[in-house]
């Protein structure tokens, strides 16, 4: 058991040695692979780790949003809606919500407006990081607002919401329910849309049914309709990013496969050597699965690695602008590091697998011929 | 020690282009003497070398190693039928009986003279401390000491011949089996090695040479001369 041991770390210190050869063409090798790795691993760090925060933040969202629509687009509802709806059977609450977009031409932005449950304070508002740092406005700076009508809404910023949700509210502004209705002319008889809770969440389908059958114009949206759209978003989003990487990996496959599979002259030669001087065909095998192991791994381990920093300490600079959002405002959240077991191994017989392979077989033909011939052949 | 019976090699057998290496060689080879192998180019030397080494099978005829043991072989018989033998029990003889010297020296370029010297016995599974004392001794004796760490393409053409013979020295083989040792090298140089040659014999080492430069035929060295022409013994 030692003697077989010793036999691999010999091969191994061989391998190692053999590798240190070819320095500039392993050195590009190693390069190419770990980039490689380190794209795809970034996208699924990313993505995986977004959606948990979706998820994370939606968790305290209303069960159900009940909207209005008309002639196929959300308007505004009636406040009348809110009492009917407040009897149904099972339903906890009903909370008329306000909330809008809001465009800046100054910074070419789109701020969220909202008014909070509390419904703020008349003249004051409360901004997301983003708003902030667009604007280079703090607490206790002004922040004057343009009217429907074009007239100035001057509001005192007297907060800066905090980073740990700044997914959705890096772009948020929370202003009072006096002052939204000025800024959008919105009538004191309506709202954006309804916020519904209801009491067992197996019921929400059914109180669903009920409100359209009541409001044929609305369009109740479930909790779980969000997160599944939401999931569905980043999915589309990081396929779009893998499709790109796609192209990056093919090439990496062609430039890995003719290194990997085509033996040089001189490695067949040394191939025959090895096996003059009584090295098994086993051993031939051993050492190229080490070298195909070593150049693969160590890509693998690296790739990984400065994935993880890029995205959950460097926050992600290089995707940011595909995967988080439309919004001018890209939110600047520590992601929550979350590594998917799966998904790594995945990446795992993706890469180093086929490629230890691609080294492995070239090898063993080469290494089953008398090694007279492989002498010869030279 | 090593008994060739009607053994024949033919390349591309079949084909247009076959040809017979090799054809019905007998002959036996004593143990601890010095026995070179002579012939014209195309003779046959290197082939009939390949197959006494293990290195390649013959077409047809036998192959008897005998005082050597086989690890995992029976030898009830007295001898061990190499052409018999499955791969593994080939490089087996090829690692452990028999130490190659080859005519272009056959080092592996970018790695260090004590590397190459010692990657015989990587598969052995001996401890890595072992086989580097035993290899800075072999060094030490050819002169070498200085040279452990140089790469073997820095080496002229008698240090590359002298770190060849060391390499076939290094897990201590029964026999050496040199191809044209001599081709490359000075009449000095040719010399030195066949008194190098001559210090393993004493050593109770088997030497099989295949030659066909006088220097090596003539040595006082060696102890019997096998003629070949055209694949054949002629004398």
């Amino acid at each position: 058991m030692n003697s077989r041991l010793e036999v691999q770390r010999n091969i191994l210190d061989f391998t190692l040695s053999s590798l240190l050869r070819r320095k500039a063409k392993n050195s590009i090798l190693i390069l190419v692979f770990t980039l490689v790795v380190f794209m795809l691993a970034s996208i699924i760090f990313f993505t995986n780790a977004v959606k948990r925060e979706a998820v994370a933040v939606l968790k305290n969202s209303p069960d159900m949003v009940v909207q209005r629509l008309s002639a196929g687009r959300h308007d505004l509802i009636p406040s009348e809606y809110i009492g009917t709806i407040k009897e149904m059977k099972g339903v906890v609450s009903v909370k008329g919500r306000h909330w809008g977009y809001y465009f800046e031409p100054a910074a070419s932005a789109n701020f969220t407006l909202v008014v909070p449950e509390d419904g703020g304070e008349d003249g004051k508002i409360v901004t997301g990081k983003g708003v902030s740092r667009t604007m280079r406005a703090g607490e206790g700076d002004i922040l004057p607002l343009k009217s429907y009508k074009g007239e100035w809404v001057v509001l005192a910023i007297k907060g800066v919401l905090k980073s740990d949700s700044e997914l959705v509210s890096s772009d948020l502004i929370e202003i009072s329910e006096k002052d939204f209705r000025k800024l959008f002319g919105i009538s004191q008889d309506s709202f954006t849309d309804i916020a519904v809770t209801v009491k067992n969440p197996k019921e929400t389908l059914t109180i669903a049914k009920k409100i359209k059958e009541s409001f044929p114009d609305t369009r109740p949206i479930l909790r779980s309709e969000v997160l599944r759209t939401y999931d569905s978003l980043f999915n589309w989003r990081s396929g779009l990013l893998l499709l790109i990487a796609a192209g990056a990996v093919f090439a990496f496959i062609i430039f890995a496969f003719d290194r990997a599979s085509g033996l040089s002259a001189e490695e067949r030669r040394e191939i025959g050597i090895l096996k003059a001087i009584g090295w098994e065909t086993s051993d031939v095998i051993a050492f190229k699965f080490w070298e195909g192991s070593v150049i693969s791994l160590s890509s693998f381990m690296a790739g990984i690695i400065l994935a993880y920093f890029h995205v959950f300490f460097a926050y992600a600079p290089l995707f940011e602008p595909v995967l988080k959002g439309w919004a001018v405002l890209y939110p600047e959240f520590r992601l929550v590091p979350f590594i998917d077991p799966f998904q790594i191994a995945t990446l795992f017989f993706l890469t180093v697998l086929p490629y230890t392979a691609a080294t492995i077989i070239p090898s063993w033909r080469s290494a089953v011929v008398d090694p007279d011939r492989i002498m010869r052949s030279q | 020690m090593i008994s060739v019976a009607d053994v024949r090699k033919v390349f591309n057998a079949g084909k247009a282009n076959e040809y017979i290496a090799l054809d019905g060689i007998q002959l036996d080879i004593e143990k601890g003497r010095v026995t070179v192998i002579k012939g014209p180019s195309g003779s046959g030397k290197t082939t009939l070398l390949s197959v006494i080494g293990c290195m390649a099978r013959p077409t047809s005829g036998r192959i008897r190693l005998s005082g050597v043991p086989v690890e995992g072989v029976p030898t009830d018989a007295g001898y061990v039928e190499t052409t018999s033998l499955p791969e593994r029990f080939l490089t087996q003889i090829r690692r452990k009986t028999f130490g190659f010297i080859f005519q272009q020296y056959n080092l592996v370029a970018g790695m260090t003279v004590l590397e190459n010297v010692m990657l015989p016995a990587y598969p052995t599974g001996e401890p890595y401390s072992t086989v580097r004392g035993r290899a800075e001794d072999f060094l030490k004796m050819f002169g070498l000491h200085g040279r452990l760490e140089a790469k073997v393409e820095w080496l002229s053409g008698g240090e590359s011949q002298r770190v060849s013979i060391a390499r076939a020295l290094i897990n201590n083989p029964a026999a050496i089996i040199a191809d044209e040792p001599t081709a490359h090298l000075d009449t000095k140089l040719s010399s030195e090695f066949m008194d190098m040659m001559g210090t393993l014999n004493r050593e109770g080492r088997t030497i099989i040479i295949a030659s066909h430069d006088p220097a090596v035929c003539e040595s006082s060295v060696i102890h019997r001369v096998v003629e070949m022409r055209d694949g054949r013994v002629v004398r």
